[in-house]
């Protein structure tokens, strides 16, 4: 076992669980008893925990895989504790307490003070202020009709939604991680948009974090009905402070007929160290459903942070004329690796998918873009545009492309192209001329960059997402 | 049928495995271990995802032995170009002297089989046969490797320049019907030296049999190789073909693979550039139908700085046939300023054709250029309306921008003999219905 993960190990039970919140925690291990212990403690119905325990069944099957092009030292499954609230391991009293590294970034991010605050966990006012900006958004939406709470809440306020969705689009038997997850999964959220309506704001799981807590586990749940409209933003914009830790999420999307889903991440989990040492471990499983005809399903990803990130989020384009989009930048510094793209299969007519990906290697960082389209025999019509570059700046990094594609309908039209190039030296030369310093030269060419994708992303998230990569790359240049 | 090969293997080094060196032997030797311990790949294994072995795997071949009787000299002609071409002819895997022959060969280049290479090329054999083409990851060059028996040898000294091509052309008849054939060959060129060889693979009879060959080249610094592999193998053959090329400083490479024949075939184009300078291109083209299996697999190994690369692969599938393409490019951290570029076009003419192409680049070197494009599809739509407004039946213009399709990389071929065969070939195949109605020169040049 690799001394990374034995530091990670000796740190919860140094600091996290002798604490008030003790009892909530279980000892590191996973069996069936642990996971009726975890569906106990959240009072669920039988059928979850049968589902669970299929999951577990299924999961002690499976074999970790490994032909992502990632390296990793192995994780000890039964070293990891199962059940705890993992990032609010212990209220701090004051900023004084957090990180100082942590601090600037955020000063760098332009955070205000209160909400330094509440991305540190810090127990102060402003908390209470963020949860009652929630509840007036909760009374907003629900007079809509809307449904936006935690997935353990919405098991208990709307089961039969709950049981028909979940596990529909990600079986408990579609991997090995997603199996992990469905057996021990903590937390998560619930979205269910109904018939014609369109969500009047953006939904975030950013409130959601601080009041809840996000797990290792969690598991997101958007089902959108017919007609209906919902753009939802994941933050994972706070950089937590961590060693290596497992983050095994899995996030499943439904949209039925002509509604349209629109999922914007912006993931800047802690990265490790500039040596390689800590870090998180992405590995996240998200497919969306195409279920109804007319339908569209968006994801738009900003890759930042995580030690390792292995991810694709897909889309089923199973209804008629229904439309797919990824649109990603994925940016590795120091010894980060990402392992991401994207899955699109046709199986409807007329079915429409586009993939925009760009890849930022620095440092000793290794990118690839991994994307499979597929086009099934009976999805008359179909059309893939399919973009992907890189982009490398130092000579030290990697940049590596898997596009699979799998035409098995003649009227399918499929295009794929790709293109990996170095940072321009006159391009830096020409800014450096123009009075900016290196780092700001290399930091604005990749914004030109990847602006195709960041145009995609909310307002406030496009501005953060491109501060965010500069942070990323700094140090990167000589 | 692992096993059946492993007896084989025995009885075939038992009577000597003909009048090999003891080197060749603990090389046969090596690879059968190897071949043991790979076994068949399975779609599991990445570099055969889309493309089953099991149709092989599974039949029981018995390795092939001089054949009986000579095919009829006239058997052959529509496979041959030019009586002027220094020509050897191997039926079922074996060298056959009576219908080998052509033009006599310049100083300083040297074609002959295996068994006589093994005197009279010794040192060319000793040094380079067996290590260019690596079996440690490959089932089927290891399992060609512990048969080595026979095939050609191709050593062109320094400063020679050959203006004619030299044809290597593997036929099997019907006597190969359940039989494997193993032919494996070698290749090289001096420093300077420069040469076109053509490979062709054709079957006679209609029947089952088993062709898994390796061709090893090396080109020497300054050298200039033209290698066209033609794969028009009977409807019911299998075929596993690699050519695995090393490339030293200042050298050019232009490979094509014309494949169109076999139930099951599979074509492995490999190139390392090992010197600063050097340039690749490897170019194809891929018609299938029926219920035919077409795989390409190409892997270009960019080791040294300063070399380009070039690839463009297309295909025409019709009936249920499926296509492969596998377009591999490794960027080595050393090779900087390369230049690289691959496409692949598919077209897919019926409903039931499919194509499974994965273009892969994996770059370690920042100072690069490097881009790959790949499109699936049917015609164009808006050529085909420009055609019909110009008067042309709706079909003669399908069939037209069709072949055009094809010529497109056919034209990149600069041996007039082989491209204009292959355009004829290809014409005919498109437009044969049109025989009365397009002008008389357009299907028999």
């Amino acid at each position: 076992m690799s001394s990374s993960i034995d530091s990670l190990v000796n740190r919860e039970y140094a600091y996290g669980f002798v604490t008030d919140i003790e009892a909530d925690t279980l000892p590191p291990g996973l069996s069936e008893d642990v996971i009726r212990l975890i569906s106990g403690k959240k009072d669920e119905p039988a059928w979850l925990l049968d589902w669970r325990l299929k999951a577990y069944r299924r999961w002690i099957t499976m074999k970790e895989p490994h032909w992502p092009n990632v390296t990793y030292p192995p994780i000890d499954y039964q070293e990891q504790s199962y059940y705890s609230a993992p990032r609010s391991v212990k209220p701090l009293q004051s900023l004084d307490e957090v990180d100082p590294e942590l601090l600037r970034t955020y000063a760098k991010l332009g955070i205000p003070l209160n909400e330094q605050k509440m991305l540190s966990g810090v127990a102060v006012d402003a908390i209470f202020d963020s949860v009652s900006v929630g509840t007036t958004m909760k009374t907003e939406l629900a007079a809509l009709g809307i449904v936006f709470c935690s997935l353990g809440e919405a098991v208990r306020e709307h089961p039969d939604l709950v049981r028909k969705y979940l596990g529909s689009v990600v079986p408990y038997s579609d991997n090995f991680f997603a199996a992990l997850n469905s057996a021990v999964f903590s937390e998560g959220s619930f979205v269910y948009v109904p018939k014609g309506v369109r969500c009047p704001m953006e939904l975030s799981t950013y409130f959601r974090i601080n009041q809840e807590g996000t797990g290792q586990f969690e598991r997101t749940l958007i089902v959108a009905d017919e007609g209906s409209y919902v753009s939802y933003l994941e933050g994972c914009t706070a950089p937590k402070r961590s060693t290596t830790q497992l983050h095994a999420a899995v996030v499943e999307l439904v949209a039925l007929k002509d509604a349209t889903i629109k999922y914007s991440t912006v993931q800047n989990w802690y990265a490790g160290d500039k040596e390689g040492r800590g870090g998180i471990y992405n590995f996240v499983t998200k497919r969306g459903k195409c279920a109804g005809a007319g339908s569209k399903i968006s994801w738009t990803q900003v890759e930042t942070g995580s030690a390792i990130t292995w991810k694709y989020p897909s889309v089923i384009l199973q209804g008629d004329n229904s439309t797919g989009e990824f649109y990603s930048v994925a940016v590795v510094n120091n010894h980060q690796q990402a392992d991401t793209g994207t899955k699109m299969i046709h199986i409807g007519r007329n079915t429409k998918s586009n993939i925009v990906s760009k890849g930022i290697s620095a440092g000793h960082g290794q990118n690839s873009y991994r994307g499979r389209v597929q086009v099934l025999p009976k999805a008359e019509g179909a059309r893939n545009y399919t973009q992907c570059d890189s982009m490398l700046v130092g000579n030290r990094c990697g940049a590596h492309t898997f596009p699979y594609i799998e035409v098995g309908n003649n009227s399918a039209q499929v295009e794929h192209e790709a293109s990996t190039s170095k940072i321009g030296e006159d391009q830096i030369f020409y800014l450096k001329q123009r009075g900016l310093s290196a780092e700001q030269a290399v930091s604005m060419i990749v914004s030109g960059f990847c602006k195709e994708v960041f145009k995609e992303l909310p307002m406030e998230f496009a501005l953060e997402a491109q501060q965010l990569l500069g942070i990323t790359l700094e140090g990167s240049v000589g | 049928m692992i096993e059946s090969y492993l007896r084989n293997f025995e009885a075939f080094s038992a009577n000597g495995g003909g009048s090999a060196p003891p080197a060749v032997r603990s090389l046969r030797l090596s690879a059968i271990t190897r071949f043991e311990t790979l076994g068949f790949p399975t779609t599991k294994n990445e570099d055969w995802h889309f493309t089953s072995t099991a149709p092989i795997a599974e039949t029981d071949f018995s390795p092939l032995t001089k054949s009986a009787r000579t095919p009829d000299a006239s058997a052959l002609s529509p496979y041959r170009f030019s009586a002027e071409w220094h020509t050897l002819v191997f039926v079922n895997g074996r060298y056959d002297a009576g219908l080998s022959g052509g033009a006599a060969l310049p100083d300083g280049v040297h074609v002959m089989p295996l068994g006589r290479a093994y005197i009279e090329l010794s040192l060319v054999v000793d040094e380079y046969l067996g290590n260019v083409a690596s079996f440690d990851a490959h089932t089927f060059t290891a399992l060609n490797t512990a048969f080595i028996n026979d095939g050609a040898v191709i050593h062109v000294r320094k400063d020679v320049e050959l203006a004619v091509p030299i044809h290597l052309l593997f036929v099997s008849d019907a006597a190969a019907a359940d039989g494997v054939a193993q032919p494996r060959n070698l290749i090289v060129l001096d420093r300077h030296a420069k040469a076109t060889v053509v490979e062709s693979y054709a079957g006679l009879a209609p029947g089952r049999y088993f062709t898994n060959a390796v061709t090893e080249a090396v080109v020497g610094e300054g050298a200039t190789l033209t290698h066209l592999k033609l794969q028009q193998e009977s409807a019911d053959a299998f075929h596993v073909g690699t050519v695995d090329v090393r490339q030293a400083r200042d050298s050019h490479l232009f490979s094509f693979s014309f494949a169109t024949g076999g139930a099951l075939a599979r074509t492995n184009i490999y190139t390392t550039l090992r010197g600063e300078g050097c340039g690749a291109t490897l170019n194809g083209l891929y018609i299938g139908d029926r219920d035919q299996h077409i795989d390409h697999q190409t892997r270009i190994e960019h080791v040294a700085p300063g070399c380009y690369s070039r690839e463009l692969y297309k295909g025409i599938l019709d009936g249920e046939a499926h296509g492969v393409f596998n377009g591999k490019v490794f960027v080595h951290p050393e090779a900087q300023k390369t230049d690289g570029k691959q496409t692949n076009n598919t077209l897919l003419l019926s409903e039931k054709a499919r194509i499974d192409t994965k273009p892969q680049l994996e770059i370690f070197a920042d100072d690069v250029k490097c881009t790959h494009g790949a499109t699936v599809g049917r015609l164009d739509e808006t050529a085909l309306f420009y055609m019909k407004s110009r008067g042309v039946n709706a079909r003669l213009a399908r069939d037209l921008l069709t072949y055009a399709f094809a010529a497109d990389v056919l034209e990149s071929i600069e041996c007039t003999e082989v491209r204009e065969g292959l355009e004829a070939a290809t014409l005919q195949r498109y437009t044969r219905q049109w025989a009365g109605v397009l002008p008389e020169h357009a299907g028999s040049r």
